[in-house]
């Protein structure tokens, strides 16, 4: 690439989340790409010296690789749009609703896509309303398998597999040290996939689908981090017609809630082939063992091309 | 055909395809359609040793990243506080060693040691009644390495070792490494228990198992903050002697006491059956990374041999450095000065966690950097991390420090690095913590289970950089 056509680029990652440690990761394998693509990156961990330093500095475009709190709760994104700073990835408020497991799937649901069956309980209910008579209620309304998680955050951190009933309250208690809100929803058994979607300017498009095998059985933190714990098929090995289903669920999902360049959206599909929409993510884990990478090199692209794609549009669409 | 429905052995055979290939050559049929199979993204995962298998990424970990955000007051680490030390003192150290022993100083070194250093060794044990042989002291890379020398050449497979209850997380998780069980013994205020000692050796000995060492911190232990009393150190010498076990003394912070000094070392009353490790990390810095071993002779020559196939031979430049600033700088005043630091640290701690969370218990160290926490048997300080991590304090879960699951109901507070005023405003929101998960837990009481099913085996050690 010809030195005039580098932009410069702040790569955001890092923050006060659980999910630091992801983010670095994330944050870090953006900057490889976007070096390797030519530009001026420089990787900044939001603190309290970034917004200044942005006013200041005025880059190019930002690539937030943030994984929760500021960054995906959308408050990062207002204040970035506030400053006038051209931002890859969704809007503030898009963020927010994706954010939130429970809006995201009323919303998605609403849109016609298959969402398991759920209850949104606070913390505050169980309190208010006695824990024991709000149980037998999910118990009644849910019945089989449960998976319990906080409504926001990812990594499967606070996530509980609930497989028989007496296990109901301590994943309550798991999912409520992590945020205020949890969701109860019916546990769909299937394959589970994630979708990758992206858009560098002709419109959302779906990336191969990505097939997850956690060794384990469980895709939690561990399968997730390790690497060798899971086994990924990308493309998946279910049928074309099934993939191309899920595919446009992905695309439906991703304009539902708004989202923009970048997005992932996770599905169980069961054994009828039909895609469950479990969640979407605004800033997918980008680090060496998520799924959109491989998602990427499974479509004959390259991570950095396409994050490159991705930051002359944003660039473009601020111009 | 969904890939589903290819038979068992065609779908090993497709694994196998895969780990001729990876990532960015992605397997493609002959009419250029990449092929459906799996990849998990480590073609080597299979062919780790079996003493790997502790080495995995961990949520608990993960969760520690967090701490080295300036908003966050860490209490879970055990960095020394090394700004205490003048600069100047190291400058001129390091200054006088280029000008005068420059080319030594960039060469090769003795796997065993520098000789000036390792006298001046002696003379620092001296001060916990220790005397030996400069020919039995053997620097390291930190005493962790010795640590790692030591059982490298001692254990085999499934031999036991045993260790406090809690004990040292570095520790464990070398141990592990060489496929050790810990077996953990109790301890009390005053330390190690004698007659627990006594039981278990009888009832492992009883089941036919090979007790190969113990391994233990006797002065302001870590993570227990308690120190094994005077009385009791011929007592346990004598447990070991008598059953031919070899006692492993690890004594990093023996000289930072806050009010009367630590008894004299085990090594200072049984030189023959003790293996002790001292340090250099607490009393001057870690950045230098120089411990050392000192042992009996036969062990001392294989400890040797170790070391040079392991590393040829510790950094000559450190050991130079340590040893200009033992022989210019007055290094008991400045060891002293660290004990002030750590005793005005100590003290806020404890105030604090009188003033903010009186309903647990904990340990009053008389030296060290860490206090023993137990809560009530409703909490689990596993459980309750990423609830810290929301409120911006971090602390080590008490599972850390146990080889067999226990620990739930515990964790260690470090009071080394922070500032008395971040150690107090830490524990007030430790204690926002704690009274939130209270208030979740009086909540769902009474509706079942909420504890963690009991987990066995190791946590992975925290990040050796955690403030």
């Amino acid at each position: 690439m010809s030195e005039s056509n580098a932009l410069s680029v702040v790569v955001l990652a890092g923050g006060i989340s659980h999910e630091r440690d992801v983010s670095l990761r994330s944050g870090r394998r953006v900057a490889d790409a976007l070096i390797a693509a030519g530009h001026h990156v420089v990787l900044r961990d939001p603190d309290a010296s970034l917004l200044p330093f942005l006013a200041n500095e005025r880059p190019d475009v930002v690539f937030p690789a943030l994984h929760g709190s500021s960054g995906e709760d959308g408050s990062l994104l207002d204040l970035l749009a506030g400053l006038g700073i051209a931002v890859v990835g969704s809007t503030g408020a898009a963020a927010r609703r994706a954010w939130s497991k429970a809006v995201a799937s009323s919303l998605v649901g609403a849109a016609g896509l298959s969402v398991p069956d759920s209850i949104v309980l606070s913390h505050e209910a169980f309190r208010e309303l006695g824990a024991a008579s709000v149980l037998k209620v999910v118990r009644e309304r849910l019945e089989g398998d449960l998976v319990v998680k906080p409504v926001s955050g990812g990594s499967a951190q606070g996530v509980s597999i609930v497989d028989n009933p007496d296990g109901l309250p301590r994943a309550m208690v798991e999912a409520f040290t992590y945020a205020d809100v949890a969701v109860v929803e019916h546990r769909v058994f299937g394959t589970e996939i994630a979708i990758a979607v992206v858009d560098t300017g002709d419109g959302p498009r779906a990336l191969p689908a990505v097939e997850i095998e956690p060794t384990a059985g469980v895709y939690s933190f561990q399968a997730r981090y390790n690497a060798g714990e899971t086994t990924f098929y990308a493309p998946s090995r279910l049928d074309d017609a099934v993939i191309a289903a899920a595919s446009e669920a992905a695309i439906l999902a991703h304009r539902t809630l708004g989202l923009r360049d970048l997005s992932r959206v996770d599905f169980i599909v069961d054994r009828d082939g039909r895609p469950w929409f479990l969640e979407a993510n605004v800033l997918p884990g980008l680090t060496e063992t998520s799924l959109v990478p491989l998602a990427i090199e499974a479509s004959g692209s390259q991570a950095s091309v396409l994050y490159s794609e991705l930051v002359r549009k944003a660039h473009a669409r601020a111009a | 055909m969904s890939q589903r429905d290819v038979p068992e052995s065609a779908s090993s055979t497709h694994q196998l395809a895969w780990n001729l290939t990876t990532r960015t050559e992605f397997a493609v049929t002959s009419d250029g359609v990449p092929q459906r199979t799996g990849n998990n993204l480590d073609p080597w995962y299979a062919n780790y040793a079996e003493r790997a298998a502790g080495l995995a990424a961990s949520e608990v970990r993960a969760l520690f990243a967090v701490a080295s955000r300036p908003e966050v007051v860490s209490l879970a680490g055990g960095m020394p506080f090394v700004s205490a030390l003048p600069q100047d003192l190291i400058v001129s150290s390091m200054q006088r060693v280029m000008t005068e022993q420059g080319p030594t100083a960039l060469q090769y070194g003795s796997g065993q040691g520098i000789p000036a250093l390792r006298e001046q060794i002696l003379e620092v044990m001296s001060l916990e009644g220790i005397s030996g042989t400069v020919d039995n002291v053997v620097t390291a890379t930190g005493s962790q390495q010795a640590l790692d020398l030591v059982a490298k050449l001692f254990i085999d497979p499934g031999d036991v070792i045993l260790a406090e209850s809690p004990s040292y997380v570095g520790a464990l998780g070398v141990f592990r490494s060489y496929q050790a069980n810990v077996v953990h013994v109790a301890m009390d205020e005053n330390g190690l228990i004698p007659e627990a000692l006594r039981q278990t050796i009888a009832h492992l000995r009883g089941q036919g198992r090979r007790i190969k060492f113990l391994y233990t911190i006797p002065n302001f232990h870590n993570p227990a903050g308690v120190t094994l009393s005077a009385s009791r150190r011929p007592e346990i010498l004598e447990i070991c002697r008598s059953n031919e076990i070899l006692v492993l003394e690890d004594n990093p912070y023996g000289l930072l006491h806050f009010d009367e000094p630590a008894p004299d070392a085990l090594r200072a009353l049984d030189p023959d059956g003790v293996i002790y490790l001292g340090s250099f990390s607490k009393t001057l810095a870690p950045g230098f990374r120089v411990g050392w071993a000192l042992a009996p002779h036969a062990i001392r020559e294989k400890l040797i041999l170790a070391a040079e196939s392991a590393i040829l031979s510790p950094s000559s430049f450190s050991q130079l450095v340590v040893s200009e600033y033992l022989a210019n700088a007055d290094w008991r005043g400045q060891i002293d000065t660290f004990r002030g630091v750590y005793r005005e640290r100590k003290d806020a701690m404890i105030e604090a966690l009188s003033e903010h969370l009186p309903q647990l218990s904990w340990t009053n160290p008389n030296g060290g950097f860490y206090v023993w926490v137990t809560m009530p048997d409703v909490l689990d300080s596993k459980q309750m991390l990423p609830r810290a991590v929301k409120e911006l304090v971090a602390y080590t879960p008490g599972t850390a420090f146990f080889a067999d699951g226990r620990g739930r109901h515990a964790m260690r507070l470090s009071f080394c690095y922070p500032t008395p005023e971040a150690i107090r405003l830490g524990v007030r929101r430790l204690a926002t913590v704690v009274n939130g998960e209270l208030d979740l837990l009086d909540t769902f009481a009474g509706t079942g289970t909420l504890q963690l099913p009991p987990s066995s085996g190791y946590e992975s050690a925290p990040p050796s950089d955690l403030k």
